[in-house]
């Protein structure tokens, strides 16, 4: 129930044909050094303001971090605010505001301390805030995004135990609860606040200055930062929906930092001298996802038949302009837990006919449903329609509305183009492959898969859980409903001067947007 | 006179001039006519805008809840808009709020309509007086100097830059100058980006977006003027005026000029209506927070409210504004008449 898929560019109807390749990280890079951009460059300089520009929500823009729901939103709630955990590069939890967390023997309680930190206003943050922000997330009467990832907390029982010390209380053994307190969107606000959009109060590294939804807003440094005040005097969010404003801004010394952009404008200035291009690699899950539940997808051949007819390389070159790398049917390449050990899967035309034909799936007709709704997905459609046809398969590409296609496919169709942002795979599997699931597109219905969740959940030793986690990506890439042939380079840019960028920071993970850690040189 | 109001017979008695000179009782007439008129089209229009609205695939919730659809979370969403209740009874509450002048508030941020109306107005007015101040000395200037030059080298000169100009999309020359005057030659800012609240501040920023918006009204505007005039130039009683010795500037400009102005004054007010109702894609193209933005984000969030509080808003711009047209055109040009 994790829900930091990929928010970017869904209310940005026209943007979204030119809007970069959905997706955020890098962490297909075995080693975890040199991580960052320039690095080489000198010591780290105080001062100087930065100028970043980010597609945004236009006028219904607010800085209630409860309410984040775009990439633009997110990164200013984290200048603002702070979570309990966040996602480390391999989207495994680190302890933020939690200095540390311990479970009982069973899983289903937890003790959580807190450091020692202060909100703006100079008042400490106690686990009464922690308490009260939980609430408010989980406020039936609300519809906050957070709010199904702390469904396994229940926080009428939980309390606080001491000024700094929480005892969490779950409905059921959950062995990746700090998952939870990482989770997109569980932001902690002061006790008892509402009101955000004027002189919000956060424990973050910035403190605000000034907002005006939709255009800019202005953030000074927090001297009294716990980890350490930015480098940065001040840092000021832009906002620009369309990518080539963003560039040209870039370009024209109008903002130091530019989120999200197209794998062709990185390719023009990849070597061009004027801007640093920094591409977080291999982490925006690019798939098809068919309908097990239904003809002809609930045949596992045909399933199989057509795992074997992507070419992914092809997928990857025409539809993310090769700003990415190829997927083998799993979500989360590099991630922890990644069943990293299965073959790569290739195209085999011949193995695919011959299953289509077992099956008695000859002459094959589908429907694929795609929308301009993510970059690449038109694209993708249409190069896999022309594969699918060398194996006699019979594929009628669909347009759907680019503001209601996640709606429309969630239960409709057999076939339909998919992705998504980075996220622990516990949180892929709770979010989409249980039966109980609330976004299960795949329509993946399986008892014993649910218990080997179970399990995994239960299991305290991490070895054990990781095995558990290995037979589950083994029977998904099978037999699975996700055919996932890539994962996408996330794109930005950045001015000559800036240093400090993470590039191995998948988005919505803790290093992603991070600007107390960015300076000017 | 082709025609004369009802029941004003008296009128006929008289000779044209006299008849035009009386415009009084017929002008109040037409105007609270017109007026009428333009407030039935505004309720129309608004009335299809939320109906459109209302068939777009998807709602308000949908479309918050984009990539987690999970249905129980729209239907919360649903709730707390109050998007549960049915269509008519949503819109008639709007209906009543705004005959006390309440324009309601946004689904997607509780805020008032008419604040996300007052603020995208700033920079969209600020736009469209600067391009309008440019566009009227501009586009007649040189409509009148090709009109005066007809047929020779400076009228095809001015005629084949208006045309061939008129031919570039906006969003094509926007890149283009973009490009050229802000990223190579690096006279001007490439965009307005961050300044959404102090356009005014940054007179640079905005050379740019201006140039792009003035490009193709001046061409049609001035082809107007220039065909207006040439028309006129050869009409019988611009040659009897010449034929009585009356200079030619005056026939220029005191005869011909103003029957060269009823169909630019027209022009001109769907080009303020233009820039007024939504320059999306210059909007988009400089990063200017304008009007445009607003509908378009309100219209991919499904914010019903922001939408009808934009289409009402566009309806009466768009009824006074031909209304001030007609009213010029027909002083101007009182034969000509002008249908109510």
């Amino acid at each position: 129930m994790y829900d930091e898929r990929f928010p970017g560019l869904r209310r940005r109807g026209f943007l979204a044909a030119t809007s970069g390749a959905a997706a955020l990280a890098l962490v297909g890079c075995a080693g975890g050094t040199d991580d960052k951009a320039d690095s080489a460059s000198g010591t780290p300089k105080r001062g100087g303001r930065l100028r970043a520009a980010f597609a945004g929500g236009g006028a219904s823009e607010t800085l209630d971090p409860h309410l984040a729901n775009l990439f633009a939103d997110v990164a200013r709630a984290k200048a603002l605010f702070d979570k309990l955990a966040d996602y480390g590069a391999d989207l495994s939890a680190q302890p933020r505001l939690a200095e540390k967390w311990e479970s009982n023997k069973t899983l289903d309680r937890w003790q959580v301390t807190l450091r020692q930190a202060t909100f703006h206003d100079g008042k400490p943050v106690t686990a009464k805030d922690v308490l009260y922000s939980y609430r408010r997330i989980a406020d039936p009467k609300q519809a906050f995004r957070a709010k199904a990832s702390l469904e396994p907390v229940d926080l009428d029982a939980s309390r606080a135990t001491g000024e700094r010390s929480i005892e969490f209380v779950l409905k059921r053994p959950t062995a990746e609860f700090p998952n939870v307190l990482a989770a997109f969107g569980a932001y902690i606000v002061p006790e008892n606040a509402t009101e955000f959009d004027d002189k919000p109060i956060g424990s973050g590294p910035f403190r605000f200055v000034s907002f005006a939804p939709g255009r800019s807003a202005v953030f000074r440094r927090n001297d009294d930062y716990w980890d350490g005040a930015p480098l940065l005097d001040e840092i000021e969010f832009v906002v620009a929906n369309e990518e080539s404003a963003r560039v040209n801004a870039l370009l024209g010394g109008q903002v130091e930092y530019a989120h999200e952009l197209n794998p062709t404008t990185a390719r023009a200035h990849e070597s061009g001298g004027q801007i640093e291009i920094v591409r977080l690699r291999n982490s925006a899950m690019q798939a098809f996802c068919m309908k097990t539940d239904r003809a002809p997808f609930d045949d596992k051949r045909v399933r199989e038949a057509f795992f074997l007819i992507a070419d992914r390389q092809e997928l990857v070159d025409g539809a993310l302009s090769g700003a990415g790398e190829v997927g083998n049917d799993l979500f989360g390449k590099g991630y922890e837990y990644y069943a990293a050990d299965l073959p790569q899967r290739e195209q085999d035309l011949d193995k695919a006919r011959a299953l289509l034909k077992q099956a008695g799936a000859e002459k094959l007709k589908v429907t694929l449903d795609t929308s301009a709704v993510a970059a690449g997905f038109t694209e993708a459609a249409g190069i896999f329609r022309d594969q699918a046809a060398k194996a006699g398969v019979t594929i009628d590409v669909k347009m759907g509305s680019k503001d209601s296609y996640w709606s429309d496919i969630l239960d409709n169709g057999t076939l339909c183009c998919y992705r998504s942002g980075a996220m622990p795979i516990e949180a892929h599997v709770s979010q989409r492959l249980l039966t109980d699931s609330t976004t299960n597109a795949t329509k993946w219905q399986h008892k014993d898969f649910d218990a080997l969740y179970q399990q995994a959940q239960s299991t305290r030793d991490k070895t054990e859980r990781a095995a558990v986690y290995e037979r589950m990506q083994r029977r998904l890439y099978a037999e699975g409903g996700f055919l996932i042939w890539g994962f996408a380079d996330w794109i930005i840019g950045t001015g000559r001067t800036v240093r400090g960028v993470e590039t191995k920071a998948p988005a919505n993970t803790l290093d992603w947007a991070r600007f107390d850690k960015v300076w000017l040189a | 006179m082709k025609r004369a109001p009802k029941g004003r017979g008296e009128l006929r008695d008289l000779p044209p001039w006299r008849r035009t000179r009386q415009p009084a009782f017929r002008g109040t007439s037409f105007v609270a006519r017109r007026l009428l008129l333009g407030a039935a089209q505004t309720v129309a229009v608004v009335l299809l805008v939320f109906a459109l609205t209302e068939a777009l695939p998807g709602d308000a919730a949908v479309a918050l809840a984009g990539d987690q659809p999970d249905p129980a979370r729209i239907a919360a969403i649903r709730e707390a808009m109050d998007l549960d209740r049915p269509a008519y009874e949503r819109l008639a509450d709007w209906a009543t709020g705004l005959l006390h002048g309440d324009f309601g508030t946004s689904l997607a941020s509780g805020r008032p309509v008419t604040q996300y109306i007052a603020d995208g107005f700033g920079p969209t007015l600020v736009l469209a007086a600067l391009t309008l101040a440019l566009l009227v000395p501009l586009g007649f200037g040189l409509g009148v100097l090709a009109a005066r030059h007809e047929g020779r080298l400076v009228d095809r000169l001015v005629s084949s830059v208006t045309l061939a100009v008129y031919a570039v999309p906006e969003f094509a020359l926007g890149v283009l100058l973009v490009t050229v005057l802000a990223l190579k030659l690096a006279w001007l800012p490439p965009t307005a980006v961050g300044y959404g609240t102090d356009l005014l501040g940054h007179p640079a920023a905005l050379v740019l977006p201006v140039l792009v918006l003035l490009s193709r009204p001046v061409c049609s505007l001035s082809r107007l003027v220039r065909a207006g005039m040439v028309d006129a130039l050869a009409s019988p009683y611009a040659a009897h005026a010449h034929r009585y010795g009356v200079p030619g500037a005056r026939v220029r400009y005191a005869h011909a000029l103003p029957n060269a102005l009823a169909p630019a004054v027209q022009q001109l007010a769907r080009t303020v209506d233009w820039l007024l109702c939504g320059v999306i894609v210059v909007e988009a193209l400089f990063v200017i927070p304008g009007l445009g933005t607003v509908l378009l984000n309100a219209v991919a969030e499904r914010d019903v409210p922001v939408v009808q509080g934009l289409a009402v808003v566009f309806g009466v711009l768009t009824v006074v504004l031909n209304l001030g047209a007609d009213l010029v055109a027909h002083k101007l040009t009182p034969r000509a008449g002008v249908v109510a």
